[in-house]
């Protein structure tokens, strides 16, 4: 299965990609700022503080996505034992682990002018440092574990145990109760953000979403090429 | 359509995954006490005894409760079905404010009272800029 996942081509495309992916992300990036700084209203309790939720909230988004993504991909890798699999979920892991140390530090910004405090062990904000510490084991292990299929292995059963945390992180909010505030957005009813607010939030969301694409691409690239040039396969 | 080695790896997976997700299930509904990070007056009310440990009371600042005073600022915590006093010495958060979410850290005097150390204001999940807010309020 899979075999028909040819190296070489997806090579041809992935290394002419991350330019153009780069010229997309700077322009929604510099339409997603002027929305979120410039011209986005302020909030009527918060006033501009409001404006780091458009870090805030894209960022843990992000991360929990790109880990949800990682978690079903190691399923792929120890099933089918599919080299791709986890070249893919080994690449997304950085941009990931950079997402989510974004969400925890602007939330500890947004926290002290709002809640009046940096840090709060609640069941939201806990949940996403184990999150953060799940991305760092998975990354750690792929640089230890000098065999190539034990590293496969077991970075896809680190991955596979936090995916059991996603559920957590998402439904932390409505299970106990947290300091964090519950979702603004839900699937079913509509959301309790403004809409000149929404707009911002999803072009941030797109923005880093770009970014997280873009360093895949190039961490994806360098992984094809070492396993090209074996005996380069550990840098 | 998968080879019988595929489908044990599915199966031993499926399991480990799951052992995993019950035993992650018993430990969070043990620690649940714990993992709730307040309480509500209700919950204050029902408590069978009352340690003199840190506890942190929850709820909404009762509309016109606010008396402040040169160094101690009082107010009530409610959640519409019990209400708890709370005595405090400091500065409170920006966002705290009448009718606004609140989490009050203390020792509890007893099941009326708290003497709060450390007071943080709870935001609610809804964003709007103040001329809608005020539209809202004219409605």
């Amino acid at each position: 299965m899979f075999s028909f996942i040819n190296n070489s081509k997806i090579f041809s495309i992935t290394s002419k990609a991350p330019k153009y992916v780069f010229f997309i992300f700077v322009i929604v990036l510099c339409i997603g700022l002027i929305e979120a700084l410039v011209l986005s209203p302020k909030d009527y309790i918060q006033s501009h503080s409001v404006r780091i939720m458009y870090v805030h909230v894209p960022s843990a988004w992000i991360a929990v996505g790109i880990f949800l993504f990682i978690g079903i991909l190691s399923f792929g890798s120890l099933i089918f034992k599919n080299k791709n699999f986890s070249i893919i979920s080994k690449s997304l892991a950085p941009s990931g682990l950079i997402f989510n140390i974004t969400a925890l530090v602007t939330g500890s910004i947004w926290g002290k002018p709002t809640w009046g405090t940096w840090w709060a062990w609640d069941s939201r904000i806990t949940s996403m440092l184990i999150l953060c510490l799940f991305y760092f084991m998975y990354i750690l292990a792929w640089r230890i574990i000098e065999d190539k299929t034990r590293a496969d292995q077991i970075t896809s059963i680190i991955a596979i145990f936090g995916l059991i945390n996603i559920p957590i992180i998402k439904f932390s909010v409505d299970w106990w109760s947290t300091l964090h505030q519950p979702s603004s957005i839900k699937l079913m009813e509509n959301s309790t953000i403004h809409p000149s607010m929404l707009l911002p939030l999803t072009l941030m969301t797109a923005a880093f979403a770009l970014f997280s694409i873009l360093i895949f691409l190039m961490k994806y690239n360098t992984e094809l090429i070492k396993i090209k040039n074996k005996g380069l396969d550990r840098l | 359509m998968y080879g019988k080695k595929v489908k044990l790896r599915i199966l031993f997976l499926s399991l480990a995954l799951l052992a995993a997700v019950l035993t992650i299930f018993l430990i969070l509904k043990s620690l649940e006490e714990n993992v709730v990070y307040f309480k509500s007056p209700t919950e204050i009310k029902n408590i069978n005894e009352l340690s003199d440990k840190k506890i942190r009371v929850g709820g909404l600042v009762k509309k016109g409760s606010i008396l402040s005073s040169a160094e101690k600022i009082n107010f009530v915590i409610t959640d519409f079905k019990n209400e708890i006093s709370v005595s405090y010495k400091g500065a409170v958060p920006n966002l705290f404010a009448e009718g606004k979410g609140v989490v009050a850290e203390g020792f509890l005097k007893d099941r009326n009272f708290l003497v709060a150390k450390k007071i943080l204001a709870k935001h609610d999940e809804n964003y709007m800029p103040p001329e809608v807010k005020k539209a809202l309020e004219n409605n």
